[in-house]
C-alpha cells in the first residue's frame, strides 16, 4: 500500500479546520487564521499538482486506489482517479485558496467560522470527485450542502434566509431520489461500487427509472432548465468566496456525475433519454441566455450565463462522443475558472461602492484600468472567444452536437451569439461610456491581492485557450474508454 | 420450577430497591439527594447485570413462556436503564429551579423502568398489559409532576384520559385474541391462528391502535404535543426515547412472534402509520413555536420511520428499526441537554425565537445543536443520516419503493423546521446570553451525544455488529 494520496487530499483541509476550530480567535487574530487556511490550502494544492504529475495518461484504469471496508458487507471506502475526474480535483484545490485569498474585503463577520466553512466544503468537493462508490459519493455529494448553506446564510446579502433554504431544499429534494436509485442498485446488482458496476452492467429493464432517479439529483445541481431557480438567488445573496465555490466546482459535481454514473452506468437509459437532456439543453442555453440580457443585476446576469454554459456541457455530455464529452469537461474547467474570476471581478467592484446594479457604474476605464483590462480578458472567455479556454470547449461540443443533430446544434449556436450579446453590453455598461456617478471617482484600482488571485485565474484561461493539449490528453484514453463500453453495451442490447 | 431465575435478577433488583427507597424516603428526612444517587446507582447496576446476561445468551423462555429472555430484550432494556440514568443525571438543576427536587422523581421513574422492562420481556399478552400499566401510571404522575403549573396538570390529565382510553382499546383486542385462540401466550397462539383469520385480524387491529397510542403514531398522535409542552421538560425528555423503547419492543414481539404468517393482514396497517406518521410530523411541525412541542412533532415523524423499518417483515427491518431508536435516542438526549441549558436567572426558556443569535454567545452551544438538528435531518454523513439509510435500505430490499420515497420526500419537509432552528440561531440578531454555570453532567451528556453524532460514521460497524445477533424470525 503506497502513500494514501486521495485520502490525504480529501482529510487535509478537514484538518485544517479543525485546528481552526480550536484556535477559536478572541483577539481578532485574522491574518494568523487566514494564514492557516491558505497553507493548508495551498498544500492540498501542491498535493493535486503532485498527483497530476504521478498520474498514468495512457490508461482508463482507476489509480491511486484505495479500497477499505467501512460497512461490513455494505459500502467500502473506495476512492481513485481516472482521467475524468482528476482534473475536477484539481480545479477545486485551484479554486481554494484563491477564494480565501479574497475574503480580505467580502467578509467581515466571523472570519474563522467562514474559512472552517470553505475548507470543510473542499473536504468534501474532493470527496465527490475521487469517491468510486455511490454511497460514499451520495454522502459528500449532499454533505456539501451544510457548510453552503451556513456560507449562504450566515455571510450572505438581504435576502439571504430566502436563498439559502430554497438552495438547501432545492437540492435535498432531487437527492433524495437518488438514494432510493442507490439502495435499488445495491439489492439489484449486490454492491455499489462503482468499479464492479461498470464490469456488472445493470439490467436494462431498470435502467430508465435508475436513470431518471439520478437525473433529478444532478438536474437540480447543474443546474438544468426548469429547477435552475435556486441558482440566480444563491448567486446573488452569496458572499464572493461562496458564489465562486458555488460556480466553479459545485455545478461541476452534477456534470461530473452525468458523465460518471448516468452515461457509465445506465447506457441504454442514456440512449433513450437524450433527446430529454437536447431539449432541456437547448432550452436553457436559450431561455437564460435571454434572461441574462435583461438582468440590471452583475450578479444575477452572470448565475443566468451560468445556467447557460452549464446548458452547454449537458448537451456535450450527451451527444456521446469522444469531441462532445472532452469539450464538456474542457467546457466545465472552463466555466470554473471564468465564472469564478468574474465573481470575483463584480466583488470588486461590490466591496468598494456596495452595489452591484449594472447601472451603478459605468465609464470606468478610466478609473480602475487594471481592473479593466482583466475583467475584459473574463468577459471574452465567457463569451468563447478563440484563444480562450471558453472557445475550445464551446467548439468541441458545437462540432459534436452538429454530428449528432443538426437542428439542435444551430438552436445552441444562437445560444452562443446571445451570450456574447450580454456579456459585450455588460461589458460595456460597466466600463465604458460615460461617468455620470461621480461617486465612482474615488474608486481604487485592484489591489495586490485582487490582481494576484485574478491573474492567477486568467493565465490558465489564456493558456488553455491556445494549448489545450495538457487537458485533451489527460482525459482522452478515459472517455475513449467510456464511449466504447456504451457503444458496446447499447450494441448488445 | 425457578430455573433460570437469574435472568430476571435486572427486574427483580430494581423492584426490591424501589421498595427500600420508598422506605427510606419516608423515615429520613430531606433524603431526596440521596434516593436520586442511589436510584442512579441502581440503575447503572441494574444495567450491569443486563450486559453481564447478554455475553453468550441464548433464547430462554421463564415462567410458563410468560417471560422471554433473548438479546433483543438485552439490548432494549440496556437502551432503557443508559437513558433513564442519563435522564435522571441531567434532571437535577431543572428540578431544583422548579422545587420539584422531591423523592418521588427518582422512585417514579424507576417504577416506569421497572414496567418497561417487563414489557420488554414478555412473552404473553397478560405480563404484556402489566408491565404497560406500570409503566403508564408512573408516567401519569410524572407528566404532573410539577403540579403548580396548569400546563403541568393539564398535561398528565390529558395522557391519563386519553391513555385509558387507548389501554382499553388494547385490552379489548387482547380478549378478543384470547377468545379465538384459547391462550395470552405468544407462542401458543402462534401455533393457533390458522382457523380464524379474518377474527384474529380484529384482535391485532385492537392491540396496534393502542401500541400505536403509546408510541404517539398518528392518527393516534394528538396527546403527543400537549403532554410534551406541559410536562417539565426533564420529563418530557423521559417521554420522547424511554417508552418508546419498550413500545416498539412490544411492537416487534407482538407481530413477529404470534402473527408472522398474518404478514398480509398487518403490513399494510404498519405500512400506513409509518407513512402517515411521517408526513404529518414533518408537516405539523412546520408552525410550531415551541421547542417542546416541535420535538413532539419530531418525534412523531421519527417514530414514522422506526415503524418503516417494522412494516418490512423481515429481520433486517428489525435491526434497522433498533438501529434507528438507538440513535434517535443518542440524538434526543443532545437536543434536551441544549434545551435544559437555555436557563437565564432560573427561568428556563422554551420558545424557538429563544434561540435567536445563540450563535454569538454560546458557539460551542449552537454548533452543537447545529450538529444534532442536521443529524435529526438526516443530513449525512451524520448519525441520522446512517439511521434512515439502514432503514430505507431494508424497505426497499421488500420492493416497497412507495413507502421509501414518501418516506424521503418527508425527509425534505423535515429539513425544513429543522433548517428553520438552524436559521434562527445563526442568522438572526442575538439576545442577552443564558447562564454559562451548567453541571457537568449535562455538559458531559452535550459533549458526548454530539460527538458521537459526528463522529458515527468513522466506526459505523459497530452499532450494527451489535444488533445484528438480534433474530426474532
Amino acid at each position: 500500500m503506497n502513500f494514501p494520496i486521495l485520502s490525504s487530499l480529501i482529510l487535509l483541509p478537514s484538518i485544517g479546520a479543525l485546528f481552526l476550530f480550536f484556535t477559536r480567535s478572541k483577539s481578532e487574530n485574522k491574518i494568523t487564521v487566514k494564514y492557516v487556511a491558505l497553507f493548508t490550502s495551498l498544500v492540498n494544492f501542491f498535493l493535486s499538482i503532485y498527483l497530476w504529475f504521478l498520474f498514468d495518461q495512457t490508461t482508463s484504469v482507476f489509480q491511486f486506489v484505495e479500497d477499505r471496508v467501512w460497512i461490513e458487507g455494505l459500502i467500502n471506502y473506495k476512492v481513485g482517479v481516472d482521467g475524468i475526474s482528476i482534473l475536477f480535483i484539481i480545479l477545486t484545490t485551484f479554486i481554494t485558496p484563491l477564494c480565501i485569498i479574497s475574503v480580505n474585503n467580502s467578509v467581515t463577520k466571523r472570519l474563522n467560522e467562514f474559512l472552517i466553512a470553505i475548507l470543510v466544503m473542499e473536504t468534501f468537493m474532493i470527496g465527490v470527485f475521487c469517491s468510486l462508490d455511490l454511497v460514499v459519493f451520495y454522502l459528500f455529494f449532499e454533505a456539501g450542502l451544510i457548510p453552503m448553506f451556513l456560507i449562504i446564510g450566515i455571510w450572505g446579502g438581504a435576502r439571504r434566509v430566502y436563498s439559502a433554504f430554497k438552495f438547501f431544499l432545492f437540492t435535498l429534494l432531487g437527492s433524495v431520489l437518488m438514494l432510493v436509485a442507490i439502495i435499488s442498485i445495491y439489492w439489484i446488482t449486490g454492491t455499489t461500487d462503482v468499479v464492479q458496476l461498470y464490469e456488472l452492467g445493470i439490467d436494462t429493464k431498470y435502467q430508465n427509472l435508475l436513470w431518471l432517479a439520478f437525473f433529478s439529483s444532478f438536474a437540480v445541481k447543474t443546474p438544468m432548465w426548469p429547477v435552475h431557480t435556486w441558482l440566480p438567488d444563491a448567486h446573488v445573496e452569496a458572499p464572493t468566496a461562496g458564489s465562486v465555490l458555488l460556480a466553479a466546482i459545485l455545478l461541476k459535481m452534477a456534470g461530473y456525475g452525468f458523465i460518471r454514473f448516468s452515461l457509465g452506468l445506465f447506457p441504454s437509459a442514456s440512449e433513450v433519454f437524450t433527446p430529454l437532456i437536447y431539449a432541456l439543453s437547448v432550452i436553457a442555453i436559450i431561455f437564460t441566455s435571454l434572461i441574462a440580457l435583461m438582468q440590471e443585476d452583475m450578479k444575477k446576469l452572470i448565475a443566468y450565463s451560468s445556467v447557460a454554459h452549464m446548458g452547454f456541457v449537458t448537451l456535450g455530455i450527451f451527444t456521446i462522443q469522444q469531441q462532445g464529452i472532452e469539450g464538456s469537461i474542457i467546457q466545465m474547467i472552463s466555466h470554473g475558472l471564468v465564472s469564478a474570476a468574474l465573481f470575483l471581478c463584480v466583488g470588486v467592484v461590490y466591496d468598494r461602492m456596495h452595489s452591484r446594479l449594472i447601472n451603478t457604474y459605468g465609464g470606468i476605464v478610466t478609473i480602475i484600468p487594471k481592473y479593466a483590462v482583466l475583467f475584459m480578458v473574463f468577459t471574452l472567455a465567457a463569451l468563447g472567444l478563440p484563444g480562450t479556454s471558453g472557445f475550445v470547449g464551446e467548439f468541441l461540443i458545437l462540432m459534436a452536437a452538429f454530428k449528432d443533430n443538426f437542428l439542435v446544434a444551430v438552436l445552441a449556436s444562437l445560444g452562443v451569439i446571445i451570450g456574447a450579446a450580454y456579456m459585450l453590453w455588460l461589458y460595456k455598461r460597466v466600463i465604458f461610456g460615460k461617468l455620470i456617478n461621480s461617486e465612482l471617482k474615488k474608486m481604487i484600482d485592484l489591489n495586490k491581492s485582487e490582481a494576484f488571485t485574478l491573474t492567477c485565474l486568467a493565465i490558465p484561461t489564456l493558456y488553455f485557450g491556445f494549448y489545450p493539449e495538457p487537458l485533451i490528453n489527460t482525459i482522452e484514453v478515459s472517455i475513449t474508454d467510456l464511449i466504447n463500453t456504451y457503444n458496446y453495451s447499447v450494441a448488445s442490447k | 420450577m425457578i430455573n433460570n431465575i437469574e435472568l430476571i435478577f435486572p427486574e427483580i433488583f430494581i423492584s426490591l430497591s424501589i421498595m427500600f427507597l420508598l422506605i427510606l424516603g419516608v423515615f429520613k428526612k430531606n433524603s431526596s439527594k440521596i434516593i436520586h444517587n442511589i436510584s442512579l446507582l441502581v440503575l447503572i447496576i441494574a444495567a450491569v447485570i443486563t450486559f453481564n446476561e447478554t455475553i453468550g445468551i441464548s433464547r430462554t423462555i421463564l415462567f410458563n413462556e410468560s417471560i422471554v429472555v433473548d438479546y433483543l430484550s438485552s439490548f432494549m432494556k440496556i437502551i432503557t436503564l443508559i437513558s433513564a440514568f442519563v435522564v435522571l443525571l441531567i434532571s437535577s438543576s431543572y428540578l431544583k429551579t422548579f422545587k420539584i427536587f422531591k423523592i418521588e422523581y427518582p422512585i417514579l421513574i424507576l417504577s416506569s423502568v421497572l414496567g418497561m422492562m417487563i414489557m420488554i420481556s414478555s412473552n404473553d399478552l397478560i405480563v404484556f398489559y402489566m408491565g404497560l400499566e406500570l409503566q403508564s401510571l408512573a408516567l401519569y404522575v410524572l407528566a404532573t409532576f410539577n403540579r403548580d403549573q396548569l400546563k403541568s396538570s393539564e398535561a398528565g390529565l390529558k395522557y391519563f384520559v386519553l391513555s385509558a382510553l387507548s389501554s382499553g382499546l388494547l385490552l379489548y383486542g387482547c380478549s378478543l385474541i384470547y377468545g379465538f385462540t384459547g391462550s395470552t401466550n405468544f407462542n401458543f397462539i402462534a401455533t393457533q391462528f390458522n382457523t380464524n383469520e379474518y377474527a384474529l385480524t380484529f384482535g391485532i387491529v385492537f392491540v396496534l391502535v393502542g401500541l400505536a397510542f403509546k408510541i404517539s403514531a398518528v392518527p393516534f398522535h394528538m396527546w403527543a404535543p400537549d403532554v410534551y409542552e406541559g410536562s417539565p421538560t426533564s420529563v418530557t425528555l423521559f417521554f420522547t426515547m424511554v417508552p418508546k423503547i419498550a413500545a416498539l419492543t412490544v411492537f416487534i414481539r407482538f407481530l413477529y412472534v404470534p402473527f408472522l404468517n398474518l404478514i398480509d393482514q398487518w403490513q399494510m396497517i404498519l405500512v400506513f402509520l409509518s407513512i402517515a406518521s411521517m408526513l404529518f410530523g414533518a408537516i405539523a411541525a412546520i408552525g410550531q413555536k415551541n421547542l417542546k412541542r416541535l420535538i413532539a412533532y419530531s418525534s412523531i415523524s421519527h417514530i414514522g420511520y422506526a415503524l418503516a423499518g417494522l412494516a418490512t417483515g423481515s429481520n433486517d427491518g428489525i435491526q434497522s428499526s433498533v438501529i434507528y431508536m438507538t440513535i434517535y435516542i443518542i440524538m434526543n438526549l443532545g437536543f434536551f441537554s441544549c434545551l435544559l441549558m437555555m436557563k437565564r436567572n432560573n427561568v428556563y426558556y422554551e420558545q424557538i425565537d429563544d434561540l435567536s443569535g445563540l450563535s454569538k454567545n454560546h458557539p460551542l452551544l449552537s454548533i452543537s445543536l447545529l450538529i444534532i438538528l442536521f443529524s435529526l435531518a438526516g443530513i449525512p454523513p451524520l448519525a441520522g443520516f446512517f439511521a434512515k439509510f439502514y432503514i430505507f435500505k431494508s424497505v426497499i430490499e421488500q420492493s416497497m419503493y412507495f413507502l421509501a420515497i414518501v418516506g424521503l420526500l418527508s425527509t425534505v419537509v423535515a429539513a425544513f423546521y429543522y433548517l428553520r432552528i438552524i436559521k434562527i440561531m445563526y442568522f438572526d440578531e442575538e439576545k442577552d446570553s443564558y447562564d454559562k454555570d451548567h453541571s457537568l453532567w449535562l455538559k458531559l451528556s452535550l459533549t458526548v451525544s454530539t460527538v458521537l453524532i459526528l463522529m458515527y460514521f468513522v466506526f459505523p460497524s459497530e452499532l450494527i455488529d451489535a444488533v445484528s445477533k438480534i433474530n426474532i424470525i
